[in-house]
């Protein structure tokens, strides 16, 4: 085959810059994505620069310099030949020729295995609607996959079954038709069975564990409610007013974000305490002499601190603040005197 | 990152996949653009970019040629290997798609869906589809995070079939212990990881939870070489061992009018009306791990004031002594045991632990 005839200055005419720019991807990611990317657009017809680039998470100049590289791509054996001819002249791109890499690559084992641990757990997910559009996509996945497919029967995310699925229903109804629920909602930190009205925003299902996240009216703020931890929900017949400026819960970021005018605790626990550092998110955790932790953790509230204290007994001292170490005695001696009484 | 490298490796890419013959390396330094004349170098460079389209999955075949051509080995990429199979879906199977797709976002795998997510799209499939279901309207969010650095290798090693050794902190262990692992899977419970497989120095099926793993996992054999017993449900080996005994034992409480929540939920026998009875046991031994700021609302009202008004009493089925009586001592001195005098004697010396 002969050279084809291309038009100066490159694929979108002339005076487009064909300069790279500097990237921080490497040859190999970049290679995957022009991989990706002749059958993104083959695939749709013609697409526009803009949507393109917002599809890669690419600016629209690296986008065309990965056209113009593309569009460069030359074979020389046995006669000159460029296998990809391309071109996106007003801000529409069309692949004209594409060759052997018309079509995406196949996924990987990795690949496969992220999509499908994911979507299997979301079969476990309570409440979940779209159950038959899970199953059908699990199935057009593994094959598509195929071989690359079977690891990931060897990884497993379990989602815990809230108590009662009657809470999930109610949820799922509230955030459906947009409205408030009253909540009787155990808090186990302080041991206490709280009443409150939640206007209802998400469901996340986070870490194994199922939350409704929802502006609570008693709060005036945004909440997380552990599924597992409400006693009984009832939706309200009142519209749910979530104001605008409400800030969602940054899953990414972990759920529990210490704020500055947090207590500061410092819990010292010996090896049979150290479960105290897988349990709570934890600030600091310093390895001491015979198994022993030194924990360092911030929280608005120190009263679940002082059930923590008493639940470990000897294998956990309170070393600061000197108030929580004294409140924590005194919960001790109370508790004690119980049973000299009884 | 090299302009020209990523071009040299495209045209490679192409160049392997336009052939129905094997290549030699010689045919292929006259194809591709950008190899180096010298022989050694180009051996060198070769080498390297096989290497790379191996990692990216590209499913680069060796064989013979004839044995007329000059030289033994030869390369291409067959087509049908490469691409990804005919792929089309509903609106709906793409909305879950978007949402399995961010599940693991920040966490170890979360590159990979992207890649996945990537070629779905290359492959014509439009994720954020306008007239999602229901799941995608109510936002329903999940997420799956990786906190603990041991999963990363033990996942490659569970992908792989390589055996691994690591130092291992069992619950309530001043030292840890040198472990080697024939990996069988890594599952999520209770948003914990673990890895279950067969432990070669105790010749026995064993679990691992990764928060316990200190220091790095290293492998300990080649790929390929654990074997999965047939019809291993790791799954079910991890429920299994970190299944709660059952509940034989009853416990008399007395639990001051308006606290003992956490206990009041469990309860069996004569109960107050704030109990829920339809609420199922806690699925697992451990603490429940209250995450201190969960709801961190405003302080509620106070509870009922202490010592006025009789106090419930109530009956707790438990499985474990020790477990239970850090749990009750957890209340202080709003539930006292009343029987059995194990448990009260249990607690008494939890408390006075605090104060020793």
């Amino acid at each position: 085959m002969s050279r084809r005839g291309k038009t100066p200055g490159g694929p979108g005419g002339p005076g487009v810059s064909e300069r790279p720019r500097g990237q921080a991807a490497t040859s190999a990611e970049r290679l995957q994505r022009l991989l990706a990317l002749v059958p993104y657009i083959v695939s749709r017809k013609a697409v526009g620069l803009a949507d393109t680039a917002a599809a890669f998470g690419l600016s629209e100049r690296e986008l065309v310099d990965d056209l113009n590289l593309l569009w460069c791509v030359e074979l020389r054996n046995p006669d000159p030949y460029c296998p990809i001819d391309l071109s996106y002249e007003g801000g529409e791109i069309v692949v004209s020729q594409a060759e052997t890499i018309g079509r995406p690559l196949r996924l990987a084992v990795d690949e496969a295995s992220a999509l499908l641990v994911a979507l299997r757990m979301l079969a476990d997910v309570p409440g979940l609607e779209d159950r038959s559009a899970l199953s059908r996509l699990i199935v057009k996945l593994e094959t598509a996959a195929g071989e690359a497919a079977r690891p990931s029967a060897q990884v497993a995310v379990q989602v815990d079954k809230p108590a009662g699925d009657q809470a999930i229903a109610r949820i799922r109804d509230a955030l459906d038709r947009k409205r408030r629920v009253h909540l009787q909602y155990y808090v186990p930190g302080r041991d206490e069975a709280t009443q409150r009205d939640v206007d209802p925003m998400r469901l996340l299902v986070v870490e194994g564990r199922t939350y409704l996240e929802g502006w609570c009216r008693r709060a005036d703020g945004v909440r997380l409610f552990r599924l597992d931890r409400v006693l009984g929900i009832d939706v309200l017949e009142i519209p749910a007013t979530v104001p605008e400026d409400a800030q969602p819960v940054d899953v990414d970021r972990g759920l529990f974000r210490p704020s500055a005018e947090d207590v500061h605790v410092t819990i010292e626990v010996s090896a049979a305490g150290r479960w105290v550092a897988e349990y709570y998110p934890c600030e600091s955790v310093e390895e001491l002499a015979d198994g022993r932790l030194r924990i360092g953790l911030r929280t608005p509230d120190t009263r679940w601190v002082r059930r923590l204290a008493l639940r470990l007994g000897e294998d956990g001292r309170v070393i600061a603040p000197d108030d929580l170490r004294a409140l924590i005695r005194d919960d001790a001696t109370a508790a004690l005197s119980a049973y000299a009484s009884a | 990152m090299s302009r020209r490298k990523t071009e040299r490796l495209l045209s490679l890419v192409v160049c392997l996949l336009s052939t129905r013959r094997f290549l030699t390396a010689e045919q292929i330094r006259q194809a591709v653009a950008g190899y180096p004349e010298q022989p050694e170098a180009f051996k060198r460079m070769f080498e390297r970019d096989k290497e790379e389209l191996r990692e990216l999955g590209i499913p680069l075949e060796t064989g013979s040629l004839s044995p007329l051509d000059g030289e033994d080995i030869g390369y291409r990429v067959q087509q049908q290997a490469y691409e990804l199979p005919e792929l089309r879906l509903e609106a709906d199977e793409a909305a879950v798609l978007g949402i399995a797709a961010r599940v693991w976002r920040h966490a170890e795998l979360a590159g990979a869906a992207a890649g996945a997510l990537l070629k779905l799209r290359a492959a014509g499939i439009d994720t954020d589809h306008p007239d999602a279901g229901a799941d995608v309207r109510q936002g329903i969010e999940p997420r799956v995070h990786t906190a603990e650095p041991a999963f990363g290798p033990l996942w490659e090693a569970v992908r792989d079939r390589r055996p691994v050794t690591f130092a291992y902190r069992a619950a309530g262990r001043s030292e840890p212990q040198t472990r080697e692992l024939e990996p069988w899977g890594v599952v999520n419970r209770h948003g914990r990881w673990y890895v279950a497989g067969r432990d070669r120095g105790r010749d026995a099926a064993r679990v691992f939870r990764l928060s316990r793993i200190e220091g790095d996992v290293r492998f300990a054999g080649p790929s390929g070489s654990v074997i999965v017993p047939a019809g291993t449900d790791v799954r079910e080996v991890v429920r299994t061992w970190d299944s709660v005994p059952p509940r034989e034992n009853t416990a008399v409480l007395r639990v001051r009018p308006g606290a003992g929540y956490g206990l009041r939920r469990y309860a069996t026998g004569p109960a107050d009306a704030d109990a829920s009875p339809d609420l199922s046991a806690p699925s697992s031994s451990a603490p429940s791990s209250s995450a201190p700021s969960t709801s961190a609302g405003a302080p509620s009202a106070p509870s009922s004031p202490a010592g006025t008004g009789g106090w419930d009493t109530i009956s707790v089925p438990y499985s474990d002594v020790g477990w239970f009586a850090d749990h009750v001592a957890s209340f202080g001195a709003d539930v006292v045991v009343a029987d059995p005098p194990d448990l009260r004697d249990a607690v008494i010396r939890k408390l006075k632990g605090v104060l020793a």
